[in-house]
């Protein structure tokens, strides 16, 4: 496939001295049509991790493509790391959701605790091995809410130990290093919460719960009892309260909305090859499926453009430290419904995808298949529930004044 | 503004917050400068807190006054409601 051409754009300022990125977009595709999608179907049946895909993108040294060039990163800026996360969501959906959801974890470290020797060094490590970070937010017992904890940082002079139930946490096994919440102290209340790195060797990950579900599938996120401990300067000098407003949660949505895009993309790429096919049977005739072909690459299009908008704006108030404008309501709304309009629009597009490709999309044993595509689409409106993110937008407009 | 009147403010937002905050300690226990977030506070219990104060005080917050360091404290809230009610 290649790649898209009508992309807005992009200021490489940060990265012109480390990486030409186009060239490196160009070596992403090249990942995901030589190793993504040569094993994507069978991530996909076995529900297993994609381990070659993971290999590949370490090889390329994505894996520290967020990290500062200081550190040897590539130094990238938010609208680069969603191109990426898009063009490898063409590919395997499974795939370029493990690789979104580490680079919002490098995200929280670089944006949230450089000034923390430990993690200075720390993001070196991660560009030299290449390591692989996961998340535990959710447990057992707050009803999905992320500002809430039950499980508190026991510390002991220099070392703490932490124990918690993790309903999900995505590619536990096959992490190096997870970043996990919790309550700050044993006599916290449940939103005091700190985010604590917890590294391979020192943490034990008991199954909690398997992972066989519609879409994601190679994303293995099942849950875990979490047993760990380690030094308190793995604990992120900034509270969480902070890093979920400031990063976490405009990163991920970004990120998610970019994957989105290019799974879309493809379905939309499977559904003109097919309407080409069927033009080529009776030339000098518009076949009925390029109309809706037309009207779906229109979807695409508004799709593509919300993330890259967003990305953007993100992006500026990064660069000028505007902490406070990220924090405000008009950010947060405007995040959500990012959030809600591509995993929407994922399933329109698919769904429309496979309506061109009729029958051949609908075999499981054809080329123009589209029943992971369609599987996973269907999972962007259950990760971070949809209603839950209308009702927080609800409430914040009874506040928020002004139309941006 | 008078003292009585910023006394009268302080009870009344220490009131609302009672109500709205959300706080994870009592807030008669917290003086004036106490920064609430430490205590609990969220940018979505502030929205509650901004309807009841607009409703006690008949004043509306403009969209600019909506910023983290409008609610960081009893007395912080108290002046930006004897500003806009002034």
């Amino acid at each position: 496939m290649m790649p898209v051409a009508d992309l807005p754009a992009v200021s490489t300022a940060s990265a012109t001295d480390a990486v030409d990125f186009d060239e490196l977009l160009n070596r992403v595709h090249v990942i995901g049509r030589d190793v993504l999608a040569v094993h994507a179907a069978d991530v996909d049946r076995l529900a297993r991790f994609p381990v070659e895909s993971i290999d590949a993108m370490k090889e390329a040294r994505l894996l520290s493509a967020y990290v500062p060039v200081e550190y040897g990163g590539m130094g990238l800026n938010i609208v680069e790391m969603a191109r990426i996360c898009e063009a490898l969501g063409q590919y395997c959906g499974s795939s370029a959701m493990i690789y979104a959801m580490h680079c919002i974890q490098v995200a929280c470290v670089v944006h949230h605790a450089q000034e923390s020797s430990y993690f200075r060094h720390y993001l070196r490590d991660l560009v030299t091995e290449q390591r692989l970070m996961a998340s535990a937010t959710t447990e057992i017992g707050t009803g999905g809410d992320l500002r809430s904890s039950v499980c508190a940082i026991e510390v002991n002079g220099d070392c703490f130990t932490l124990t918690k139930k993790a309903p999900v946490i995505s590619y536990g096994e096959y992490s190096d290093d997870i970043l996990v919440t919790c309550r700050r102290a044993p006599d916290a209340a449940a939103s005091e919460q700190v985010h604590v790195m917890v590294k391979r060797g020192e943490y034990h990950a008991e199954p909690l719960s398997t992972w066989d579900t519609m879409g994601f599938r190679g994303t293995c996120s099942s849950g875990f009892t979490l047993t760990s401990h380690g030094a308190t300067d793995q604990i992120l000098p900034t509270p969480f309260n902070d890093i979920l407003s400031q990063t976490m949660h405009p990163y991920s949505h970004i990120v998610w909305g970019a994957l989105w895009t290019g799974i879309a993309a493809d379905a939309v790429n499977q559904a003109r090859a097919f309407v080409r096919a069927e033009a080529r049977k009776t030339p000098g005739e518009t076949p009925i499926s390029a109309i809706r072909l037309a009207e779906v690459d229109l979807v695409l299009q508004e799709m593509r453009h919300n993330v890259y908008s967003l990305a953007r704006e993100y992006h500026e108030l990064l660069s000028n430290n505007a902490g406070e404008s990220i924090h405000g309501f008009g950010f947060s709304i405007r995040t959500n419904n990012l959030k809600l309009s591509c995993s929407q629009r994922i399933v329109e597009i698919v769904g429309q995808a496979l309506l061109i490709c009729g029958i051949q999309g609908y075999r499981n044993d054809s080329k123009f298949s589209l029943s992971r595509h369609l599987r996973d689409s269907y999972g962007a409106a259950l990760m971070v529930n949809n209603d839950r993110i209308t009702k927080l937008n609800a409430t914040m407009l009874l506040a928020h004044r002004e139309g941006h | 503004m008078t003292d009585a009147t910023a006394t009268t403010d302080t009870t009344a937002v220490r009131e609302v917050l009672a109500q709205h905050g959300r706080l994870t300690v009592d807030i008669q226990t917290l003086d004036e400068d106490f920064d609430l977030y430490g205590a609990g506070l969220t940018s979505l219990a502030t929205v509650g807190i901004m309807l009841a104060l607009e409703d006690r005080f008949e004043i509306e917050f403009p969209e600019s006054m909506l910023s983290r360091s409008t609610f960081r404290s009893v007395s912080a809230i108290a002046e930006a409601v004897a500003r806009l009610a002034g």
